[in-house]
């Protein structure tokens, strides 16, 4: 046999993947800059299939890198603008060191900066691709809006996410595009469709963070970057679509605002809407194409015509209703929402910019109050609590107010987001929520009456059996009394129950089966319906702990009658 | 005085104070250092000031003298005779004793003026030792920003302030002139807002890269169920246990990374404290986790089900349990069906053999034996009545004298014909006929082996019989006798393993013997090995032989059951592990296509095993039906199990002490 012996490791996987240390050793970078690079140019490492042997015969957790995703590293032009901050800041603190102050300051005038508009086109390459994983950029964005002006990050970053998150409304707003919403604990989740992509995104509630210490927001402020020159150019596409200017300018009628950028994102969410021309009239559904005479297709049709009158009504949901914030409700948000479907929003005015009308005015239909009771009420309004708003986003209907009402106890408030499938948990008011939308009137007053009719039909049939299990008592006393005797007693006749008895014969044939499997096929039979039986047990502890509290809470409530 | 005084504070660390009006501007100086103080006092008006400065004064203890004035003369020591009660007496008496002072360099007490007490008490307090000392007097700047009428220097101005600089000139000219050929530009006005345009204004599929195409995007964020509410059903907030539970959990481990909450209005809501925390989170696991498309399978478990014939098309197979058979009191280990299908034996642990009617389940007979019976097996032979019944080391042949008599009387014939033969060999078992009271019973013969019996089996035409006494590591285990000619072989010389069980062939010269995990096959004739059937379990139980001679089955105690095909292989052609325990009992339909295994979880299944003619074909194996009747008693179920000879019914013996009939 000829030619050379092969060496081990030298071709295969072991060539293709390269350990995070080497790859930043390639690219002579620092660990912090490897990473910035990574999160900017979307690397992300690769799990190989044989570790042991692209690790060179070590066992040592390490992480992997793509080789070909290292060397199309290799090409980025950013590298060397690393490259050349670093020397900045190497002369910066050299001349600084030299009390050199005149240099010092003619570096800084110098500062070396770098552009990520060609690395968002190329991880983006079409607009979709970009409007796709906006997610993240939303969430973001809206979370480092929410910073302090002091510490954590750059001032200038903070007031661009403002900004940036702040135009993403308007557009929201102008093209009525919201869909869901959902008050968490962790804030407020929105969910909008922008020309045919479902987003969502989450907003913190308004309060001051308490800054963890285990958080490294370097890594945080890389993503920050990225996210607002994606979200930056993403807007004014957007804009641009709607043939707006981008970035939006203020009328003058409001000199004041332009002064302090702060004074003006708040303007921008407060009266957002004059200044953006209203919905357009084009048609935002692209003409659906015309199928070739098949009845499939014209199923399909029907359906997606009604998915789309559906949809017009939602948008319209609020039209027509003028609402009145209090100032202890979150206004930003609810400004923002209500907007989304066509309400016309004012607060009072010390509160902030941007307040239309007055609390006394007569046309307000709703006002919206988080608090326990109200001083002072007009007649002709609806005080409802702010659930009222989303429940009826979410519900795309107007539920009825009463249960709304200012100090009445709140019903859940379920999650939009959730789409129960067959054998899944259904909470009740999600399926009292569904008969509305079907147009059922529920009528609770007299299903109560009959629930009470029941209890003491109940509470009879109770007494009569026990009635009879006293007397079959007596009589097997004195059947023990006398001698026992041999006695013929008449049979009965069983019903059979044909269906059942079908039922029965057909599972047992399948348990039969069953036994025939193969090993193979039995291991992962077992674990299906391991997985279905775990889904269906947990529907089950649900139901019953709903049960058992609604007996408790009902219990409580014919004791406080009774009291 | 003063001159002296002041070298006299600076140069000691503890003062000296000499006291008069005149030096309290220079004691003011020097006392504001230090309050604690050790002052040594003199007065002016006799000047006895001692010159021997700042010495430790025991070094005068001896001296009459303490040291000298300032003429070099001694200064004596003045007469002390106070002792304590003295220095008692006086701090009682004397009302100035507070502010007298012992005086170490002279040796006197003096004792304080009013003066020096305030002073005293003022430098205690940090003050000044001037009463009359201002500390906050208005000052007045010299260089004030007012300008003054009158010069402060009356120096003349420099001729270099009249004249312009040449230094200046020249560099001023360097840079006019880099201005002038463009070296120097004026500094732009920095960018500092980003400036965005449309980026996909040229939008190209064609360009889009390949490695691109590669790319797996991130998984969005999971979206929030209901329980992650503000105002949640109650029904999925968790209850004091689950959430004791979820707090000891690891935080890797939870189903939830929160607790789920309710707040009656959206005002009580506080902040979510680990916002920022997830959002890093996130952030991490976008750049830090390796991507990997998953394909998911989407099996339907029922097409995981294999398709079989309906057992209902299968018919006839036993489905229900119609007879019970009372009587025993201890545990059935063996039953079997007389060839006319009208008897059954049983044999119990009670020390009895009963003998049944099956139609009317009426115990006919009871026999009582030695010892717990272990095996019954009645005569396959139609024309002979006999059942060997093993007890402990003796096998008895009883004739049950049931049925037609003619055959009964045939068989008592028949054994009492024998005659001895003339030279007799010396057997390891010896043959015995009993006599009165076993005689009536119907024993007929009885056979003493030297080690216990588990099992007999007799041969198809009912002459041969063969005894298993299971011993690891002796040849004798297995012992053949010949009944009508009363004598007994030893087959095997050589032990291969513990035996378990042992069956005649139904139609050729085989002899099949189950060790504890293999199946061997002998040629009776040509008294060699045959076949060694592997049956891939840890110990085989139970053993039958189809009544077609080709296919065996066994049942282990590892609730297997396998099927032998022993033209296609020496491996099981199928294994059944429907059994939850271990199998005691596996018997063969001689007509119908069924097999019936029991075991200790208290069911008999009956599973259709058809043969084919066809030897392409391979057997079908369904099983039709689970029996369920027998009640678990010390973890033991069904002991054994028997087919009817010509009804598809099936008899099973349990650990319960009962008899149950199946059709």
């Amino acid at each position: 046999m000829g030619g050379l012996q092969k060496k081990k490791y030298e071709s295969g996987s072991a060539t293709n993947y390269i350990s995070r240390n080497k790859a930043r050793k390639k690219l002579s970078l620092s660990l912090a800059d490897f990473r910035r690079l990574c999160i900017l140019k979307g690397i992300y490492p690769h799990e190989p299939k044989h570790k042991k042997k692209v690790n060179k015969g070590s066992t040592a957790q390490r992480t992997f890198y793509l080789l070909k995703d290292i060397r199309f590293l290799m090409h980025e032009p950013i590298v060397g603008k690393f490259r050349e901050y670093k020397i900045f800041v190497r002369k910066l603190r050299k001349a600084y060191g030299k009390a050199e102050w005149g240099t010092a300051e003619k570096l800084r005038g110098n500062k070396p900066g770098y552009k990520l508009d060609h690395i968002i086109k190329e991880r983006y390459p079409t607009f979709i691709d970009a409007l796709r994983d906006v997610d993240d950029a939303l969430s973001m964005c809206f979370l480092f809006s929410t910073f302090p002006r002091t510490g954590k990050c750059h001032v200038q970053t903070i007031e661009l996410c403002r900004r940036l998150s702040v135009e993403w409304m308007n557009y929201i707003i102008t093209l009525r595009s919201l869909r869901k919403v959902f008050l968490s604990i962790k804030g407020i989740y929105y969910q909008a469709e922008v020309l045919g992509q479902i987003i969502t995104w989450l907003v913190p509630y308004q309060f001051a963070h308490d800054h963890p210490t285990d958080v490294d927001y370097r890594v945080m402020a890389t993503f920050t970057e990225l996210y607002t020159t994606l979200l930056g150019f993403i807007n004014f596409r957007l804009y641009q679509t709607l043939n707006l200017v981008y970035p939006p300018k203020v009328t003058h009628s409001q000199p004041a605002v332009m002064l302090h950028f702060d004074l003006l994102s708040d303007y921008l969410t407060s009266a957002l809407l004059p200044f953006l021309p209203p919905r357009f009239a084009e048609p935002r559904w692209p003409p659906v194409p015309r199928p070739g005479g098949l009845q499939e297709d014209g199923e399909k049709l029907a359906e997606r015509l009604k998915a789309r009158q559906d949809q017009d009504r939602q948008e319209k949901l609020f039209e027509g209703l003028k609402f009145f914030l209090n100032r202890e409700v979150p206004r930003e948000s609810l400004a923002f929402v209500l907007r989304c479907f066509g309400a016309q929003v004012s607060w009072d005015k010390s509160l902030c910019i941007g307040s239309t009308y007055d609390v006394t005015d007569e046309t307000i239909t709703h006002h919206v109050v988080d608090r326990p009771s109200l001083e002072k009420q007009y007649i002709n309004r609806y005080y409802v609590q702010p659930q009222w708003v989303y429940d009826c986003v979410n519900a795309r209907m107007l539920l009825p107010v009463e249960d709304y009402f200012v100090g009445v106890t709140l019903p859940p408030h379920l999650s939009p987001f959730v789409e129960e499938k067959e054998g899944d948990y259904v909470p009740p008011e999600k399926l009292k929520l569904l008969a509305l939308q079907k147009g059922e009137r529920p009528e609770q007053e007299e299903e109560e009456e009959e629930e009470d009719n029941d209890d003491s039909e109940e509470e009879e049939d109770e007494d009569q059996s026990d009635d009879e299990d006293e007397l079959k008592g007596m009589e097997e006393k004195q059947a023990l009394g006398k001698a026992s005797s041999v006695k013929v007693t008449p049979g009965e006749a069983k019903p059979v129950n044909r269906q059942r008895a079908e039922q029965e014969a057909k599972a047992e044939e399948k348990r039969l089966a069953v036994m025939m499997m193969k090993k193979r096929d039995k291991y992962l039979y077992d674990k299906i319906m391991f997985g279905k039986k775990r889904s269906v047990r947990e529907a089950n502890k649900m139901s019953a702990k709903r049960k058992a509290l609604d007996e408790a809470s009902k219990a409580n409530k014919k004791k406080k009658l009774k009291k | 005085s003063v001159g002296r005084g002041g070298a006299c504070t600076t140069s000691a660390p503890s003062l000296h104070i000499t006291f008069s009006l005149s030096l309290s501007l220079s004691l003011s100086l020097s006392l504001s250092l230090s309050l604690s103080l050790s002052l040594s006092l003199a007065f002016c008006s006799q000047d006895i000031r001692n010159t021997v400065g700042n010495i430790p004064m025991e070094w005068y203890k001896d001296y009459p003298h303490i040291g000298y004035d300032l003429d070099g003369k001694k200064i004596f020591k003045p007469i002390r005779n106070k002792d304590e009660l003295d220095e008692f007496l006086d701090k009682m008496e004397n009302p100035d004793y507070w502010r007298t002072i012992h005086d170490k360099m002279t040796g006197t007490d003096v004792c304080l003026s009013d003066e020096q007490v305030d002073l005293v008490h003022r430098l205690q307090q940090g003050k000044f030792g001037d009463v009359n000392f201002n500390e906050y007097e208005p000052a007045i700047d010299f260089f004030s920003n007012e300008v003054m009428i009158h010069p402060v220097t009356n120096r003349p101005a420099d001729k270099r302030s009249f004249i312009p600089s040449l230094i200046e000139k020249e560099k001023v000219g360097k840079l006019v002139h880099a201005i002038k050929m463009g070296w120097i530009k004026p500094r732009r006005p920095k960018e500092t807002a980003p400036q965005y345009y449309d980026l996909w204004a040229k939008e190209d599929p064609n360009a889009i890269l390949g490695r691109h195409k590669m790319h797996i995007p991130a998984p969005k964020m999971r979206l929030p169920g209901h329980e992650e509410s503000y105002n949640p059903p109650p029904e999925y907030l968790l209850t004091d246990e689950e959430r004791q539970v979820w707090e000891q959990q690891d935080p890797d481990e939870r189903k939830l990374s929160f607790l789920p909450q309710k707040y009656l209005s959206l005002r009580a809501v506080p902040a979510f404290s680990r916002f920022i925390q997830e959002r890093f989170e996130r952030c991490l696991d976008l750049y830090l986790c390796p991507r990997q498309r998953k394909m998911r399978v989407n099996v339907n478990p029922e097409d995981l089900i294999p398709k079989l014939p309906r057992p209902r098309d299968l018919q006839p197979f036993p489905t229900l349990q119609s007879l019970v058979y009372h009587g025993h009191s201890s545990l059935i280990r063996s039953i079997s069906i007389s060839p006319s299908g009208q008897w059954l034996v049983s044999g119990s642990d009670d020390c009895t053999v009963r003998f049944w009617e099956v139609c009317t389940t009426r115990c006919l007979k009871t026999m009582e034996v030695g010892g717990p019976v272990k095996s019954v097996a009645w005569n396959p032979a139609p024309s002979i009545s006999l059942v060997a019944v093993s007890y402990g080391e003796n096998v008895i042949l009883v004739n049950p004298g049931l049925g037609d008599r003619l055959i009964c009387s045939a068989t008592d014939q028949l054994i009492s014909s024998y005659e001895e033969p003339e030279e007799v060999k010396d057997q390891q078992v010896q043959w015995a006929v009993p006599e009165g009271k076993a005689q009536e019973q119907g024993q007929r013969l009885i056979l003493t082996h030297p080690k216990a019996v588990k099992q007999v089996s007799w041969h198809g035409r009912g002459d041969y019989l063969a005894c298993v006494m299971p011993d690891d590591g002796s040849s004798l285990q297995v012992v053949i006798h010949q009944v009508s000619r009363r004598r007994t072989q030893n087959p095997f010389h050589r032990n291969k393993g513990a035996v378990q069980c042992v069956s005649f062939h139904p139609s050729r010269p085989y002899f099949l013997v189950a060790t504890q995990r293999y199946v061997r096959v002998y040629n009776l004739i040509k008294q060699e090995l045959t076949k060694k059937l592997m049956a891939n379990c840890k110990w085989i139980s139970s053993m039958a032989v189809h009544p077609g001679g080709d296919n065996v089955i066994c049942g282990s105690y590892d609730c297997r059951l396998a099927w032998f095909d022993l033209d296609l292989s020496t491996k099981p052609y199928k294994v059944l592990r429907h059994h939850k325990k271990a199998l005691r009992g596996v018997a063969y339909h001689k007509h119908y296509p069924l097999f019936a295994s029991g075991s200790d979880d208290g069911t008999v299944i009956v599973c259709h095993g058809m043969v084919y003619n066809d030897l392409l074909q391979n057997p079908l194996i369904v099983p039709v039906k689970v029996l369920k009747g027998h009640i678990i008693t010390h973890d033991l179920g069904v002991l054994d199990v028997a087919f009817h000879p010509t009804q598809p019914w099936v008899f099973s013996s349990g650990a319960d002490g009962t008899v149950r009939l199946f059709t």
